[in-house]
């Protein structure tokens, strides 16, 4: 072998090796990506240990560790999710249908679609800082010194809707709305996108109008997609926080929304449905913070047990997604 | 003859019917179309809302308000109508709870940078390096399982990210390193943990975004780079890579972005100490930190110091939205196409 031969046998070995050890880097990198993961739940898990049993879940929030529970978060997060979700379905639906099927590509779409993601972008504790001004305040329009109540007579029950908002649950679930609204519609706007035009173009020609079209085709095969978009941006707000500090949410309750903590209580007593909306509230994330501020070791127990709680929701949010992607993946051949 | 008598027919009842159904068909359609249109616009009233309060809070009030008894309070005057901006530029202590006010936004700013390099330091490398991992060496069935797993990170609330810090990285990471090896105090509450986790949890976004584009390049390219006698680093960092790079950078600057708004993480574990310091080791504030605090406090409204967080929350709209629309600008201006 030539010098040359021998100098390059040695610099493609060193090139070899350079290659394998970069492989190595990034290997690694991934796996103490996944360790994070491991060691978080672990820890998390750990300190739950012991504290996670049915007083945890039926029990209200107490000073004494051993006496607190979730139930107050528990039932103040159902209630927001719920109203959440009755907001944004159908705006976020309806605002990806307009934009997807109905706008021209003018001036005016642009805008929208510009701004909804730069929208999706926003630190959610700057929603709160509006949900706080115009719903909690509803900007000043209406002082809280001469507040009032619009009350409203529905056969089984009054409902009270005070005037302004104050810090109750449904601001909360207003803000949480406006904050996943541009998620949904994102998700929305792509599972729709996803809809093959010929299958618009049969329906017209058939001599659908727009509408019919969108109600009875277009609709029917984006609705997995949409339907995981929205259960994914609603485990979001399930886990958002600061925007509810900022809204107002309660650190200590010791009751529920409209003190109905039992699903039986909606039946015998429908006032407390009405209440509920415009009661304080608290939520699982606000009852974690708490606990983790309280200076008592125990509560730190308490606040991984609540951790514990939210991630098996997320989870099983996430798994009701993640099925029904699969499942309309393997329905749909076009 | 036929073709006469038929365009003379008079219009039959069945037509006329149709016309009139189909009037009605087209005012319903127009309606739905002016509903679902409304539903879009709710996007860019938002947008208009988060403006229009921080502006009347933190520039100029226009809003009539009644002023209180109270002449100190002077409740319809913005944040910057009692402050000058050169002051919240350049002044060096933030003291809106405290008798002697100041109001620098620089103590703020410094423990939201502090954090977010912090965490870039740690998410940036990491994620990238995934990103390489699962688009350039890892099978498809090894992908189609850890990416899935690793976006787990990203929907983790934050809240537990917060618990994770205070109650593990602090005691069990940093205290054992700093304080019993190296002699140098850490405090319960610090920058370093908040921003550890803050770094942990932007990985994904990372990984995610920047895996999407680098797959996006096109397999010929990586091919000529082999045939030509280049090893797997080398059609990496030198092909894939900077083909890619428009992406990868917009994911950067995305995640940056999430770092600098994170909220509860940074509010639990990095304490609230609003100074300037280049100690990570330190407690500091953060903007949304602040934000927080004071919301959870019970700053009288109108006041200037609940005033003080529509400044601040103007402050960190802003410094998101630019990183936003910078990294919207990467992504379209230097995309390479490929065809």
């Amino acid at each position: 072998m030539s010098d040359q031969e021998i100098e390059y046998a040695a610099l493609l070995k060193r090139r070899h090796r350079i290659s394998t050890c970069f492989e190595w880097v990034c290997r690694i990198a991934t796996i103490s990506a996944l360790l994070f993961l491991a060691v978080l739940l672990a820890g998390v898990t750990w300190q739950a240990w012991g504290w996670l049993d049915t007083q945890f879940l039926t029990g209200f929030d107490s000073r004494r560790p051993a006496k607190a529970g979730l139930l107050a978060g528990l039932w103040g997060t159902s209630w927001l999710i719920f109203f959440t979700a009755t907001f944004t379905v159908p705006i976020g639906v309806g605002a990806a249908l307009y934009l997807e099927e109905y706008a021209t590509d003018n001036r005016l779409t642009r805008l929208i679609k510009l701004n909804l993601s730069n929208l999706a972008g926003v630190p959610s504790i700057v929603y709160g800082m509006l949900g706080v001004t115009a719903f909690v305040r509803m900007f000043g329009m209406i002082s809280a010194a001469d507040g009032w109540t619009m009350a409203i007579s529905l056969g089984f029950g009054t409902l009270e809707i005070p005037l302004p908002l104050g810090r109750c649950l449904l601001a909360g679930s207003f803000t949480l709305s406006l904050l996943i609204l541009p998620v949904v519609i994102i998700a929305s706007q792509e599972a729709l996108r996803a809809v093959p035009p010929s299958i618009r173009h049969a329906s017209y020609a058939l001599g659908a109008t727009e509408w019919q079209t969108i109600r009875h085709q277009v609709l029917p095969a984006a609705v997995p997609g949409i339907a995981t978009g929205i259960i994914l941006a609603l485990s979001r707000a399930m886990g958002e926080t600061a925007p509810l500090i900022v809204v107002g949410a309660m650190s200590y309750v010791a009751f529920a929304p409209g003190n109905l903590d039992t699903p039986i209580g909606a039946v015998q007593d429908p006032q407390r449905v009405l209440d509920a909306p415009f009661d304080v509230f608290t939520s699982i994330t606000i009852q974690i913070t708490n606990w983790i501020e309280q200076p008592k070791e125990e509560f730190q127990n308490l606040a991984a047990a609540g951790s514990l709680v939210l991630l098996t929701l997320l989870i099983v949010f996430n798994a009701t997604a993640i099925v029904i992607r699969n499942r309309a993946q393997k329905k749909i051949t076009w | 003859m036929s073709t006469a008598s038929a365009s003379d027919m008079p219009l039959s009842e069945a037509t006329t019917s149709l016309r009139r159904s189909a009037s009605f068909t087209r005012l319903k359609e127009s309606g739905i179309r002016s509903l679902l249109f409304l539903c879009a616009a709710v996007s860019i009233l938002t947008t208009l809302g988060i403006v229009a309060i921080l502006f009347s809070n933190a520039i100029y009030d226009v809003s009539p308000r009644q002023v209180g008894p109270d002449t100190l309070v002077r409740p319809n005057e913005a944040f910057f109508q009692q402050v000058s901006v050169t002051e919240f530029v350049t002044e060096t202590r933030w003291t809106p709870g405290y008798t002697e006010k100041h109001f620098g936004i620089m103590p703020l700013v410094c423990g939201t940078l502090m954090i977010a390099g912090i965490a870039a330091l740690i998410g940036l490398p990491i994620g990238l390096c995934s990103a390489i991992y699962l688009s350039e060496y890892a099978a498809p069935r090894t992908r189609a399982i850890i990416k899935p797993v690793l976006e787990i990170l990203a929907g983790i609330p934050t809240v537990v990210y917060g618990y994770f810090a205070l109650v593990f990285v602090t005691p069990y990471v940093l205290k054992p390193i700093f304080q019993d090896l190296l002699g140098i105090e850490v405090g319960v509450f610090n920058a370093a943990s908040a921003g550890i986790v803050v770094g942990i949890m932007i990985i994904p976004m990372i990984s995610s975004l920047s895996e999407d584009v680098l797959r996006s390049v096109p397999r010929s390219l990586r091919e000529a780079a082999y045939a030509l006698g280049s090893t797997r680093v080398d059609v990496s960092t030198r092909i894939v890579v900077p083909a890619a790079l428009s992406g990868i950078i917009a994911s950067f600057l995305l995640a940056i972005s999430r770092a600098i708004g994170e909220t509860m993480a940074v509010t639990i574990a990095a304490g609230q100490t609003a100074i300037v310091t280049a100690d990570p080791l330190g407690s500091v504030a953060t903007m949304t930190s602040y934000i927080v605090n004071v919301s959870k406090g019970d700053a009288v409204i109108g006041s200037i110091e609940e005033k003080s967080i529509y400044a601040v929350g103007l402050t960190l709209f802003l410094m998101t939205l630019v990183m936003n629309i910078i990294s919207q600008f990467v992504l379209r201006r230097f995309r390479e196409v490929y065809n």
